[in-house]
């Protein structure tokens, strides 16, 4: 069965290496639903956070596929259950819809939200959490009128407690034999 | 590296390493030993061809008719030779007209570099003159591709690519050089590449899995080695032979395995697959232990995987872990290289001889032998067949040819009945199966095996494909010899249409040029012949003209390759008519 799997790929950031990660899924007709791209906690290590619906075995041969590219370091897939995510989620509210005592205030409050930005002709808010979440606030900010939205793909921290360092000297071993 | 000396303009020698980047190009195709290179030239590659002409009395440039020749001339290079073939084109239509050879050495894992040309870094993304974007267009068909936008990149990049092309699973490499880079300068200094940080081109074997191999081996009543190109890529033939001979276990090729092992040694039972022996693919289903060796278990092997060995334990030695599990469901990974990992399985496993399961194979074979063998290699009337050309090939080269195909029905039979004694002596486009590989393959293989004797087998639709490719023939004098089997058809299309469409026979009959005189044009010895009387006689005046031969043998029309396992059907349902 096909269920949400989070990629994570280590790899140095070189030119022309997001192509390289992107065509192992086209290829495999894999559509990627989110891809977020950033510095790992090793220097000179990129990550790429990447969020798919594949089945395990599948998951399994496309880190595989991953992991031989010659600019990737290693790459792992986790179940929703093996991390913990999240998106951070951007909403552009008319300054009308969020004077003194008005329900959006409201809504934003019991959705834990922050306002990010106090602007002449607009707010700015931000809400950090899983996609349900920001989508409910989305929702429920709607009635307000929102002039822009933007979400951001996931980040993710693994829960098992080996650190890529740990796999980075298996790998070095091995290579420099 | 190396401090070297060359001629300045007053003409003595000055030591000096400030060289121009396409100096360096040639240099660095020099400190990684290539002396040979396949390639057309064009404006943005321009001052590379310059510096090959300077360099002409070190390194010789093959003029192809098409940049896709080159890349399978560079490709029958690096697959008889066991060396990297390399290639070099201008940018836009030289770079995308090699794209078919380098998706090909991608799926037959082939090392390979080529060289192409690009517009100068400020015009890079401006639809300039002959501008395409050749690392977005190859990052999906090459183990690794990199752009060079600077000279002083040239070395570490060349470095790293023939590192790469080479090590692990082979396959090809795109060093894309924009023009400034070639016309810049650098402080050159060459050191050669031997490992890469975030890539491991040797795995270590596991050595519990080792001991599970050898235990499920040594546990065995009916054992069977499936192997492939990988023994030859990883030159573990006399690692395979002792482990094949202690165990006594029947053994099986790929057509990209053949000439691993000698055809006529005893354990090796024949070729496994869509058109292989009737035995090998009847046996998947019937062995307890499969040991599949430098293989990836292609769906031209498995057919339908449903029904592929579901009873066996599989034993897989593979040095890539992405095709662990790909296909075929592994019991035990190896993940590591074929020669060592061979050396260290041998001293682990019982000699044995599994007698009685050998028997089976060898049933197997009188039944093909009476149902195809004996009409397809030894027919008395009608027109000549594809077999018994190949059986007579084999009677004067007494196994000792490099034989070359092109794509169809003759590769299949070439495959099928070539006989071989030397490794590296069967080159084939198994994985993407490109019309148009065999003769410039067959050129390249002859320039990396000079001493050897080399044939091409293509059919009449495949040549045409790449027939321009005779003109290097006549201008680099390669003495290969050719032989057209000439069924006027699209022979394999054809047999698939007869069997499955009906017969309706669509766009697959040929109207043929008179082929020999395109040979005559190309100044290339030929004959055509249309007798079985004529064969001995003609295959024999063939090997023995001192220079390329073109001979042109008119056979069946409407012959079919069998046996066939037809396409979605398990391997045990293999038809022998
Ligand atoms: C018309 C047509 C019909 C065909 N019919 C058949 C058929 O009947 N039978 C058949 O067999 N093929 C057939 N083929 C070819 C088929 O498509 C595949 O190309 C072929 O089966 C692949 O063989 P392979 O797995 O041995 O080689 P490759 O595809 O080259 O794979 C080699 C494997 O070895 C591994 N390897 C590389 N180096 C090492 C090393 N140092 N140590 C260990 N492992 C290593 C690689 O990672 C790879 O997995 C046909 C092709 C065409 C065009
Ligand atoms: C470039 C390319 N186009 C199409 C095909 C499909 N194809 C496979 S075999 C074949 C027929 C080959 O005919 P010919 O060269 O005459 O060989 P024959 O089968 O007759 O021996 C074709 C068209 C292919 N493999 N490659
Ligand atoms: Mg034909």
């Amino acid at each position: 069965m096909p269920q949400q799997i989070t990629i994570a790929v280590f790899s140095e950031n070189k030119a022309g290496l997001l192509h390289r990660v992107t065509t192992s899924f086209t290829r495999r007709k894999i559509n990627i639903e989110s891809l977020t791209a950033s510095e790992s906690e090793v220097p000179g290590i990129h990550r790429y956070t990447i969020v798919v619906e594949i089945t395990p075995a599948d998951a399994d041969k496309l880190v595989h596929a991953l992991e031989k590219q010659v600019d990737i370091q290693k790459a792992f897939w986790y179940s929703n259950e093996e991390i913990i995510f999240r998106e951070i989620a951007l909403y552009k509210i008319r300054a009308e819809a969020m004077t003194d005592g008005s329900p959006a205030l409201d809504v934003v409050d019991r959705h834990h939200a922050r306002i990010l930005s106090v602007e002449e002709h607009f707010t700015v808010i931000q809400k950090t959490g899983r996609r349900e979440a920001t989508t409910q606030l989305f929702k429920e900010l709607e009635p307000y009128g929102i002039l822009e939205f933007v979400r951001s793909g996931r980040v993710a921290i693994s829960r098992p407690m080996k650190e890529l360092k740990d796999y980075l000297v298996e790998l070095k071993i091995a290579s420099a034999r | 590296m190396s401090t070297t000396t060359k001629p300045d303009s007053t003409g003595t020698s000055t030591p000096s390493n400030r060289i121009s980047g396409s100096e360096a190009v040639v240099r660095c195709l020099l400190e990684e030993g290539v002396d040979l290179v396949f390639g057309y030239p064009g404006g943005a590659i321009m001052p590379v061809y310059d510096e090959l002409y300077k360099y002409s009395d070190q390194i010789h440039h093959v003029l192809v008719r098409h940049e896709q020749g080159a890349t399978h001339a560079a490709q029958g290079y690096a697959r008889s030779s066991g060396r990297v073939g390399a290639c070099i084109a201008t940018s836009g239509p030289g770079a995308t007209n090699l794209i078919t050879g380098i998706a090909d050495a991608m799926i037959d894992s082939t090392p390979m570099v080529c060289i192409t040309g690009q517009v100068p870094k400020h015009l890079l993304g401006s639809d300039a003159f002959q501008e395409t974007d050749v690392m977005g267009i190859t990052i999906p068909i090459t183990k690794w591709s990199f752009q060079i936008t600077e000279a002083s990149e040239i070395p570490e990049v060349f470095a790293k690519a023939f590192y790469v092309a080479k090590s692990g699973r082979p396959g090809p490499v795109v060093i894309d050089i924009t023009k400034n880079a070639q016309f810049g300068e650098l402080d050159y200094q060459y050191e050669r590449c031997e490992v890469v940080k975030t890539y491991v081109a040797r795995p270590d074997v596991g050595r519990n899995e080792l001991q599970e191999a050898a235990d499920l081996i040594n546990s065995a009543k009916r054992p069977y080695i499936l192997f492939g190109q990988g023994v030859i890529l990883s030159e573990a033939e006399d690692e395979l032979k002792a482990f094949v001979e202690k165990a006594g276990i029947p053994a099986a090729w790929t057509i990209m395995g053949l000439s691993a092992m000698n055809t006529d040694h005893p354990l090796n039972v024949g070729m496994l697959g869509m058109h292989g022996n009737y035995g090998p693919n009847v046996m998947i289903n019937e062995c307890d232990v499969m040991i599949a060796i430098g293989m990836r278990f292609d769906d031209r092997v498995t057919g339908n995987l449903e029904k592929f060995a579901k009873q066996a334990k599989v034993i897989h030695l593979e040095i890539d872990r992405a095709e662990i599990d790909k296909n075929v469901k592994t019991d035990v990974a190896l993940v590591g290289d074929a020669k060592e990992v061979l050396g260290l399985l041998t001293p682990l496993v019982n000699s044995n001889s599994h007698e009685a399961w050998h028997q089976k194979f060898k049933e197997c074979d009188a039944m093909e032998f009476d149902k195809v063998i004996q009409n397809e290699c030894s027919p008395t009337e009608g027109m000549m067949t594809m077999g018994e050309v190949i059986k007579n090939l084999n009677k004067h080269t007494h196994g000792e040819a490099i034989i070359v195909t092109d794509v169809g029905q003759h590769q299949m039979v070439a495959c099928r009945y070539a006989e071989f004694k030397q490794t590296k002596s069967n080159i084939t486009s198994g994985g993407l199966g490109t019309m148009g590989f065999g003769l410039p393959a067959a050129i390249g293989a002859k320039l990396g095996a000079p001493d050897r004797q080399v044939i091409a087998v293509v059919g009449d639709g495949g040549i045409q494909m790449t027939i321009e490719e005779l003109g290097v023939i006549l201008q680099t004098d390669v003495h290969v010899k050719i032989v057209l089997l000439n069924n006027e058809f699209l022979g394999m299309v054809r047999q698939w249409q007869q069997l499955f469409f009906d017969k309706r026979y669509s766009a697959t009959e040929m109207v043929n040029p008179d082929f020999q005189k395109i040979a005559e044009a190309y100044k290339i010895e030929s004959k055509r012949i249309d007798e079985r009387a004529d064969l001995d006689q003609a295959i024999e005046t063939m090997l023995d003209h001192d220079g390329a031969y073109f001979l042109e043998v008119m056979v069946g029309k409407e012959n079919n390759v069998f046996p066939m396992v037809p396409s979605g059907a398990g391997v045990s349902e293999i038809r022998l008519e």
